[in-house]
């Protein structure tokens, strides 16, 4: 395998794939409490994401929208891991995730299948793609009202 | 280049290749660059970057107020670019050439200088769905400032102006006509004419978007029949932050003065000011003068080449083009006007343009991903996105091979 194809790879995990390609809770939360939409302007990909649940706590979170496979398969784990925690573990993990996308070191065990998502730091104009559903949860959880932009 | 020589021996594309340095870069780990993003920019010849490291090199002063000889020179280069830029698109004069910083400053500057003073409530601005923002937006600025409305005419599935739509919304309420010549996004040819002839029955003026048309096509304003025409050095092989407005001279003559300073003036006092004559009533402030050199050199360069072999050499790299992808599996062309620049717009079934986009480039491939500042033209096709493989005559049935090389890779990553 040549040095190029590896970085696509890398890029394209086999856990980004399935995720992008079925993604979990793809779907609206009628009776959401808190949703928020993100937009990234420079290339139009657009997600909403849905929390559901009491004072704090995320009982189900789901999210809809359109864009490519990092964003689409960041958003599905995204919603996996946050879902049943509390607002403050997924500030945490939104957190951490945002650490590793940053690093350069071993992703964090902790983070799971986001850790697939580590491919992308060497492609600075896709990292907007991976962090667009985070800002949308940020902004869902802050309760703020306007949409989440990259830019 | 085998190919090339066959279809049309007149033009030497290996030879062309040779004018534009950056061809030989290579990228993606020692790949050879292959730009097909042409559309949002296209690359420079030797000739236009020499011409501009030569102005700042031995003749760097500023233009219209110095005596000295290198203001002489620059004054000399500076006005004979506009001349070249006159016989380049057949203005009648050089009154008519006004350089701005490219297409996008031209359509506000018909906006705000032609659109505000004269559009009133009830009057109307007729465009097209297949606009870019830069021919929206200004109108859209101008329609909430003077209680004007704004009208689009669909397109239909093949990325062609529904002419029908057209005519129904062409009325004596329609004061200006503002319509792109070629697509970036699609590449569709408007009949640049033909609209223009109908828009001046109902009594409008005509604004043409000319950005993708002068680097494909020989244009004449004066057969067109157009009020206004818009271009960007940038796109068509010369430096970026310089383009030109074309007006006839009548209407540039009545439009107020647009920006205020230097240069566009012929006296000042507290008073009362007078303004300077066409062009400059339009160029405040000291102009992008590299740039105007620059652009002057373009056309030189543009005049040199048989552009009836390019466009022929074009038209066959575009059905060379089409005749790969079409083997694609999933992908979908969007745009197929049937008078088309060589602009290859698609989405593909597993992949999303921005995942296109990337594994393209890693293989050496420039080409754009996104909605192209066209987002009505994504929601006429029911699409966020597509990827774009724009070309330029410089291009090669090889680099259309290395394209659909690429693309086969996308559906390898995504399993199709």
């Amino acid at each position: 395998m040549t040095g190029v194809a590896a970085d696509l790879t890398a890029l394209y995990q086999q856990t980004v794939l399935a995720h992008s390609r079925s993604p979990r809770n793809f779907r609206a939360i009628p009776d959401a409490d808190r949703q928020a939409e993100g937009h990234n302007p420079l290339c139009g990909d657009r997600v909403c994401v849905f929390l559901a649940g009491g004072d704090g706590v995320i009982e189900d979170a789901a999210f809809t929208g359109e864009g490519c496979a990092i964003c689409m398969a960041s958003a599905s784990m995204m919603t996996e891991m946050v879902k049943g925690g509390t607002d403050a573990e997924a500030a945490s993990l939104a957190e951490r995730f945002r650490h590793m996308l940053a690093g350069a070191g071993q992703p964090d065990q902790t983070l799971g299948d986001l850790a697939a998502l580590s491919g992308v730091r060497g492609y600075p104009v896709r990292l907007k793609c991976a962090t667009l559903p985070w800002r949308a949860l940020q902004h869902a959880i802050d309760r703020r009202r306007q949409t989440a932009s990259t830019e | 280049m085998t190919h090339a020589e066959a279809v049309s021996p007149a033009f030497d594309v290996a030879a062309v290749r040779r004018d534009f340095p950056i061809l030989d870069r290579v990228v993606a780990g020692g790949r050879p660059l292959v730009y097909l993003d042409n559309a949002a920019t296209a690359q420079k010849p030797r000739a236009v970057i020499g011409a501009v490291a030569g102005y700042y090199q031995r003749h760097n002063a500023n233009v219209h107020r110095g005596l000295h000889t290198l203001s002489e020179e620059a004054t000399t280069a500076y006005e004979g670019a506009r001349e070249k830029t006159r016989a380049f698109i057949n203005a009648a004069s050089e009154r008519e050439i006004v350089f701005t910083r490219g297409t996008t400053e031209s359509v506000n500057l018909v906006a705000q200088s032609y659109g505000r003073d004269r559009l009133k409530p009830g009057d109307e601005v007729l465009i097209t769905h297949m606009e870019h923002h830069s021919n929206i937006v200004p109108w859209q600025l101008v329609c909430q400032q003077t209680g004007a409305t704004l009208k689009a005419a669909t397109i239909d599935e093949r990325g062609e102006l529904d002419l029908d739509a057209f005519d129904r919304l062409l009325s004596e309420r329609t004061k200006i006509v503002a319509f792109v010549h070629i697509s970036n996004a699609l590449g569709t040819v408007n009949p640049a004419a033909e609209l223009t002839a109908k828009a001046h029955a109902a009594g409008a003026v005509v604004m043409i978007d000319g950005a993708q048309a002068t680097p494909h096509m020989p244009v004449d304003v004066q057969a067109i029949g157009c009020d206004f025409y818009a271009f960007s050095g940038h796109k068509m092989f010369g430096p970026t932050g310089i383009g030109a407005l074309y007006g006839r001279e009548a209407l540039l003559d009545a439009m107020p003065p647009w920006q205020g300073g230097g240069d566009m003036i012929k006296t000042v006092s507290f008073e009362n000011t007078v303004y300077n004559d066409l062009p400059y009533k339009f160029e405040a402030g000291t102009p992008n003068i590299a740039g105007v050199i620059g652009l002057g050199a373009t056309v030189d360069y543009l005049n040199n080449l048989d552009f009836k072999a390019v466009q022929a050499y074009e038209r066959d790299l575009l059905a060379y083009g089409e005749h790969l992808l079409a083997q694609v599996p999933g992908l979908e062309l969007i745009g197929t006007a049937r008078s088309k620049a060589s602009v290859l717009g698609f989405t593909m079934a597993e992949a999303h343009p921005h995942d296109v986009g990337s594994i393209l480039s890693h293989q050496g491939l420039a080409v754009r991903a996104g909605h192209h500042c066209a987002q009505p033209v994504m929601a006429s096709f029911g699409v966020p996105a597509t990827v774009r493989a724009s070309l330029a005559f410089y291009n090669t049935r090889e680099d259309l091979d290395a394209l659909a090389k690429g693309l086969h890779k996308v559906n390898e990553v995504f399993g199709l």
